[in-house]
Order: C-alpha cells, then structure tokens, then sequence
C-alpha cells in the first residue's frame, strides 16, 4: 500500500492547512501521480480538489508539489518520485491556495500578461502570411512549447518574494520567445519594459525553472539571452 | 517597468554590470593581498607595499568596489525579504531604515579606507 499524503486546505471552513493521510493500492502497477489522486477521489474522498484535464502533459492543469518537486501529476510516474513507499503530494508553493491542491494563479498571468506574448508588427500586412526563414523559425525552438503550468515560476525563491515584480521564469521564456521572433517588430519596446532590476534581473540563476519544467524547457537561457540583449543595447 | 529609487544604478543592467566588474576588482584584490600575505611579509615591506601610490590606488578601487557590491547585493536582499509584501506596511519602514544603516556603514568605511590610505 502506498502511503499518500496530500495537503488539505479549505478557506471557507479551516483554520489552517493540514495533511491528510490515504493509504493507496496501485496493484503494482507504476501509475501516475495524478491516478493515485483520482483513484483517492472515486474511491475514498470525494472532496479531495486539484485541477486536471488533459491528462498527458499537453495543458498544464495538474502542477503539483510531488515530494518537493514542482511537476505535472499526470506525467509524473510513481517510479521517478516515490521513495520509502511515500507519496507528499502539496500545492505549487508561493501561489495562495483556493482550496487543496489548486492554486490562485492570478498572479502568474499577470506576469505573462505584462510581456505582451503576442505578435506584435506594425508593417503592413502582406497578402500572404508573414514568412520565416528556416533558420528563424528554428530560433523559436525549446521557447514556444512552454504550456504555462506554473512549476517553474512557483518553484522560482525569487518570484515567491516578488511575484508582483519579478516576471519569473515561464513570463520571461515567453518574453524571450517574442523577443527572438524574427518577424515581431516591437524588440526595442519589450527591452525597454524589460531594464529595470526587478522585472529579468531578480532572476539570479540558480536554476530551479530548469530542474523542475516538466516539458524540458530552459528558462534560464531565455534570461542569459534578455540580460544579452539588454547589455547589446544599453550605452 | 518596475519604478526604484533606491537601487545603485535604477538600471537593471547597470546594476548587473557593476556587480560583475566589482566582484572581478574585488577577487583580484584579495588573491594579491593573500598571495603578499602568505609568501611572508614584514612589517616594513607591508608599510611600503601601501606607500606606493599603484596599491593605494588599487586598495582604494577595491574599497569603491565593495561599496558598489555590497550596494546592489544589499539591496537585493533587503528587497526580497524586508518588504510590505512579506511584512505588511512596517516592511517599507524597515527596508528603507536597514537601507539607510546599509548607506551609511558603506559611506563611513569609504571615507575611513580613504584616511587610512592616504593619511599615514
């Protein structure tokens, strides 16, 4: 049997925060995270309460704290995080908590709201799409996957201090990816948002966004590359 | 944009780079004093090891250095933690004091490092 222990939070009735202890039976099979907490909401507790969707790592719902690691609970098999038989499953840390495991992502999307991530060209239109060479499009690559799961700008000590200042990593990757875009127009418009030492520089490297992003991206090469550019710029 | 008056530079980069180039002054400062130190060194030879003006020159760009670095490291720090975010209104009050002690001691220790330097 599994020993699972999920944080239990609801503003509305308890005075704090606990845990809540579940004793899981995978049968043996190395199952995902996120299955062990369905199979505790069909079968033991149904007020237990996450997000989820899609289920397969492609919509970013189910960020979770799994054993101190930021994660997806659905791509997250027991194998790669149960040791000792124990299975702590708490919500992304620094977000506030609206009930159990999900999350006020409020401030997050603020941040990604702040770097405009969208295309921004003020040329007129072509009577085509706007073309990218090869090599262009290429420079988009480990930038535009990013499904804004929040693991890495939760898991991120600099944003828990000054989510409201610093853009954390997953606003910043996308600010990077707009950035590197060679038909977006507005670069020197997104710098000059960008120089100043909270929203990139607060961001010290330590690399915690890379560790934990579930889809293999590297916020902190999107950064080096700002800092680059912003330096490139500056007199 | 976020809006500071009180960082080193109020640039983000400008901060950055001073850190870097301080910190580079700073590490190489210390290899030579330690290198002079641990090759043996006698009372006389240290007097006129810092009677040259080059090492007074280089001592004081050390000490600006550490201002500089101590500056933006500083507030970097106090800004994480001492904030209203963290500690409700009495953060900016504390921020802002810590800050101004952070100010003076750096201010007090250049104007001392200075008559150290050049007053014997």
């Amino acid at each position: 049997m599994l020993q699972v222990s999920i944080y239990r939070y609801n503003p509305e009735t308890d005075a704090e925060p606990r845990m809540q202890d579940f004793q899981v039976d995978t049968g043996g099979k190395d199952v995902m995270v996120l299955d062990v907490l369905e199979q505790i909401k069909a079968q033991q507790d149904s007020t237990v309460t996450y997000r989820r969707s899609c289920r397969e790592g492609v919509c970013g719902s189910d960020g979770l704290n799994i054993n101190g690691k930021n994660g997806l609970g659905c791509i997250t098999p027991l194998s790669e995080t149960v040791r000792d038989n124990k299975l702590v499953i708490r919500p992304l840390p620094g977000l506030p908590v609206v009930r159990d495991l999900v999350v006020d992502m409020s401030l997050f999307y603020a941040q990604y709201e702040k770097v405009q991530p969208y295309l921004q060209n003020n040329t007129p239109a072509p009577a085509i799409e706007r073309l990218q060479s090869p090599e262009d499009r290429e420079k988009l690559d480990g930038l535009y996957e990013c499904i804004l799961c929040a693991c890495c700008s939760s898991s991120c000590p600099s944003f828990w201090w000054n989510p409201d200042r610093f853009i954390g990593p997953a606003g910043l990757l996308q600010s990077y990816r707009f950035l590197a875009d060679s038909r977006d127009t507005a670069t020197e418009e997104r710098l000059s948002r960008l120089d100043d030492p909270f929203s990139v520089f607060r961001c010290h490297g330590i690399q915690n966004c890379v560790n934990v992003c579930p889809k293999g991206l590297n916020p902190t090469r999107a950064i080096g590359h700002i800092r680059n550019m912003l330096l490139s710029r500056a007199a | 944009m976020v809006k500071v008056v009180t960082s080193f530079g109020r640039s983000g980069v400008s901060d950055w780079l001073v850190q870097r180039v301080s910190a580079v002054i700073l590490l190489a400062y210390f290899l030579f004093v330690a290198w002079v130190l641990l090759a043996g060194v006698s009372y006389t030879e240290w007097k006129g090891l810092f009677e040259a003006t080059w090492m007074r020159v280089f001592s004081l760009m050390a000490l600006l250095s550490l201002g500089a670095h101590a500056w933006i490291g500083m507030w970097s720090v106090l800004t994480d933690y001492l904030t209203e975010r963290m500690l409700g209104s009495k953060g900016n009050v504390l921020r802002i004091l810590a800050q101004l002690l952070t100010t003076l001691a750096l201010f007090v220790y250049v104007v001392w490092g200075v008559q150290i330097l050049w007053g014997y």
